[in-house]
């Protein structure tokens, strides 16, 4: 490391007032050009990761609009209790990674840890209702492919009160494009959660360097730019979740 | 003191006296890890040289066999199949290992920091990271092409790629992925570096015109690659889970494939050609000793050509399908791309008005540039109007647009670049004469193997096919030919750069009198390019100031 006359800082505060912190860079001029240059990458990468999920979004808008019947019906067979309680777990997750932040920034390094840790626990628990709702989609025979039923869809069940089917049926042919809104939803929630097992990596990362009390003495960069990157993964989920679960749940209906 | 009393041109420090500056960024460390593990942006420069140069030959190599195939109408050098193999890896190699890097990877990397005042680019690990997920791109490139290839075209078009073909699509379009990000992490360190890293006084309306080309260039990469990452991730789903999102028979759109890819790859021939813009705004202000004409509008016009190339894809889909209002709109936005373009060149005309021209290497190529970016320009309109397209496209025409454009076009300017910068790189000077010729001769073969090419396209030869009706054949043999010359011609820089590395006369700190930053220090830098952090007070390409300079500064020998 460029740091060797760093961990005394204050002999050299005349000559060299911006090495106080061990991580600050030879080729930056001070530690605030530092700090924005990474943030400003960071936030340009999420731009990039917009763009990344957009491709996404556009195959879901144009599909959308074309086969909205398939979409609706092929919707309501998601879990929507499921998907809402885990909207709940992602927005505890972010809500303390923020206090994360906070805690980094006051330099709380007992906090932090136990902050970053909550963080993680949440995104588990988001994962693992995430992989409960595929084990339902591949029980019903939801996942596109070989496997793929229409019968649902065709010739829907008839609910026992009111003797009628619980949605209208569909032309098979209609029926079929069901297939691509569970590709669109294994594609967009399954790149979702990708992103969220890295940032559970990145996490233990952190939690194993907070507790070493790196960002607890003002060099807090890597747990802001992580606490973007991990708001970022909320935030997509806030758009799938309406997208893909809620279509057909509005008072028009 | 008026503009035109400049007597001394090239001054190349006395040959008895000069030598090298005894520490450098060549020398500050030995051996192959400390290349292999750099954060320096100058070192990473020249990784990314000695690589994208490679795979320039082996690109160029499939240019020549197709070209070989060619010369007679009968199919008798290889199969159809294998031929169709040839056209896409040239294609895949050039654009995606050559063209894309070629100089904001190379030069850019070199230059940027240097030219705005900084001593690295923003992120070095990242930058150095670039690199090595280049070589992992490339090497899955090369394993496709030894496991037998890919015939898909370098568009992986749909339903081609997903559902008729056998040969290795997956691995190219893994390759393709890889080299993605290593893009994307370039332009993001790029507008990083240029945001927040310039020198005190280093405003943006004082940076060269360099560093705005890249700087709009890297918007492209940023925003336009991770579309085609997806893209691909797509296509490699429907190809081996059969997904359906591109697939007709499952209710998906092959069109939607279209208009994802074009939307990054559209964009990505702007990639291409802004860096190219940037150098050629460098040499011809220095080789004219003037400042640019029209500074503003040029860097502007950058900004200008990088967002209007977002929303010109269509263009591409004319004879596809797509809605008679949508092509007219796109057809309309595709000719006012051709507005900040020919800025450019009218502004870099008016900068020769009146300058003290001489016409060393770069300065040649930069005209064969100029030249030949307003014909392929200039054509490119004719394929943006929709009756014109629909009797042009997916013809030779087509073919001998986008090549006068990017070989006539962004090579030159990357030879130009090459050329100017490679006293600064290296130290020392190439061989002035018979580069010149090299110029010469390149600008001669690409003229004779292309320009038959827009004769073959508007009588209606169609690309991609190896074999073709014999009255076509005079044509061909020409275009055969020019290309032999043409191949000639970009080896002889192979050569004799490498010959000077260590028999070309020493350059000295700034052998053009040139005005940019990166010429007001050795060459060749140091690591940490600047001895103390440059405070600039003057405009980009102030030859008044340098002259000033150059008077009052007292020259120290040995």
């Amino acid at each position: 490391m460029d740091n060797a006359i760093a961990t005394h800082p204050h002999e050299h505060a005349e000559h060299h007032e911006h090495v106080a912190l061990p991580q600050h860079r030879h080729h930056f001029e001070t530690e605030q050009q530092q700090r924005e240059a990474g943030s400003f990458g960071m936030w340009l990468f999420l731009l990039t990761e917009i763009m990344f999920f957009g491709g996404m979004f556009f195959a879901y808008l144009l599909y959308r609009n074309w086969y909205n019947p398939a979409f609706v019906a092929a919707s309501n067979q998601l879990n929507v209790k499921e998907g809402a309680i885990n909207t709940v777990i992602l927005i505890a997750s972010g809500f303390f990674m923020a206090l994360g932040v906070w805690a980094a920034e006051v330099r709380k390094q007992k906090l932090l840890v136990i902050f970053l840790v909550l963080t993680t626990i949440f995104g588990f628990a988001f994962l693992g209702v995430k992989a409960d709702e595929y084990h339902e989609k591949y029980e019903k025979h939801h996942i596109p492919g070989a496997s793929f039923d229409i019968r649902e869809f065709v010739n829907p069940p008839i609910d026992a009160k009111t003797g009628q089917p619980d949605q209208k049926p569909m032309s098979p042919d209609m029926a079929q494009k069901t297939q691509l809104f569970f590709f669109l939803y294994f594609a967009m929630t399954g790149m979702h959660a990708f992103h969220m097992i890295l940032g559970l990596g990145i996490l233990f990362w952190l939690i194993w360097r907070a507790n070493r009390g790196e960002f607890s003495a003002g060099y807090v960069a890597p747990i802001e730019n992580f606490g973007l990157y991990w708001h970022f993964v909320d935030i997509v989920w806030l758009f799938l979740f309406p997208l893909l679960y809620l279509i057909n749940r509005h008072p028009l209906k | 003191m008026s503009a035109t009393t400049h007597h001394t041109i090239v001054n190349l420090p006395d040959q008895s006296t000069a030598e090298l500056p005894k520490r450098n960024y060549l020398n500050n460390e030995h051996g192959l890890l400390s290349w292999l593990l750099t954060g320096d942006h100058k070192r990473i420069g020249i990784l990314y040289l000695i690589s994208i140069t490679f795979f320039f030959f082996l690109g160029g190599a499939f240019a020549g066999l197709i070209r070989l195939e060619l010369l007679t109408p009968q199919p008798d050098l290889v199969a159809s199949d294998t031929y169709n193999k040839f056209f896409t890896m040239h294609g895949l190699i050039m654009i995606f290992l050559f063209l894309v890097p070629s100089v904001p990877a190379t030069i850019g990397n070199f230059l940027i920091p240097i030219m705005i005042g900084a001593k690295d680019l923003a992120f070095p690990k990242i930058n150095l990271l670039s690199w090595y997920l280049y070589l992992g791109g490339a090497l899955f490139t090369l394993i496709a092409l030894v496991q037998g290839g890919v015939d898909t075209g370098w568009t992986f078009t749909t339903p081609l790629s997903t559902h008729y073909l056998n040969t290795h699509v997956i691995t190219a379009a893994t390759g393709v992925f890889i080299v993605g990000f290593s893009s994307i992490f370039t332009g993001l360190n790029f507008i990083v570096t240029i945001h927040r890293m310039r020198a005190p006084g280093m405003t943006w309306f004082r940076m060269p015109l360099f560093v705005w080309s890249n700087y709009a260039a890297s918007i492209l990469m940023v925003l336009g690659t991770p579309v085609l990452a997806i893209t691909i991730v797509l296509v490699a789903l429907e190809r081996t889970l059969g997904i359906g999102v591109f697939d007709p028979t499952k209710g998906g759109d092959p069109l939607l494939f279209q208009h994802l890819f074009w939307f990054y790859s559209h964009p990505a021939v702007y990639i291409m050609i802004l860096p190219g813009m940037g150098v050629i705004s460098e040499v011809i202000s220095t080789f004219s000793r003037k400042r640019v004409f029209g500074y503003t509008a040029v860097a502007f016009s950058s900004v200008a050509i990088a967002l209007f190339g977002f929303f010109v894809w269509a263009h591409h889909m004319f004879i596809m399908g797509v809605s008679n209002y949508s092509a007219l709109v796109f057809s309309l936005l595709t000719m006012l791309v051709a507005v900040p373009s020919a800025i450019k060149v009218f502004n870099w005309a008016f900068t020769l008005q009146k300058g003290s021209i001489t016409f060393e290497t770069p300065m040649l190529y930069a005209f064969a540039f100029i030249g030949l970016f307003t014909i392929g320009g200039l054509t490119g309109v004719f394929l943006g109007s929709l009756g014109m397209d629909i009797h042009l496209t997916e013809t030779y025409f087509i073919v001998a647009h986008f090549h006068y454009v990017m070989v006539g076009g962004m090579l030159m300017a990357f030879l130009a670049g090459i050329h100017f910068w490679w006293p600064k790189m290296t130290g020392r000077m190439y061989p002035e004469s018979v580069s010149k010729l090299s110029a010469v001769v390149s600008f001669i073969g690409f003229n004779l193997t292309f320009m038959p090419q827009f004769i073959l396209g508007y009588l209606g030869m169609p690309r991609r096919y190896h074999a073709y009706p014999a009255e076509y054949q005079v044509l061909n043999v020409l275009s055969t030919a020019g290309a032999t010359v043409l191949g000639v011609g970009f080896l002889m820089p192979l050569i004799y750069l490498a010959w000077s590395l260590k028999y070309g006369a020493i350059a000295g700190n700034n052998p053009w009198q040139a005005t940019g930053l990166e010429w007001q220090i050795q060459s060749p830098p140091l690591t940490e390019n600047f001895i103390e952090v440059p405070i600039v007070d003057h405009e980009a390409y102030d030859y008044e100031w340098l002259e000033h300079k150059t008077a009052n500064e007292v020259t120290t020998v040995g």
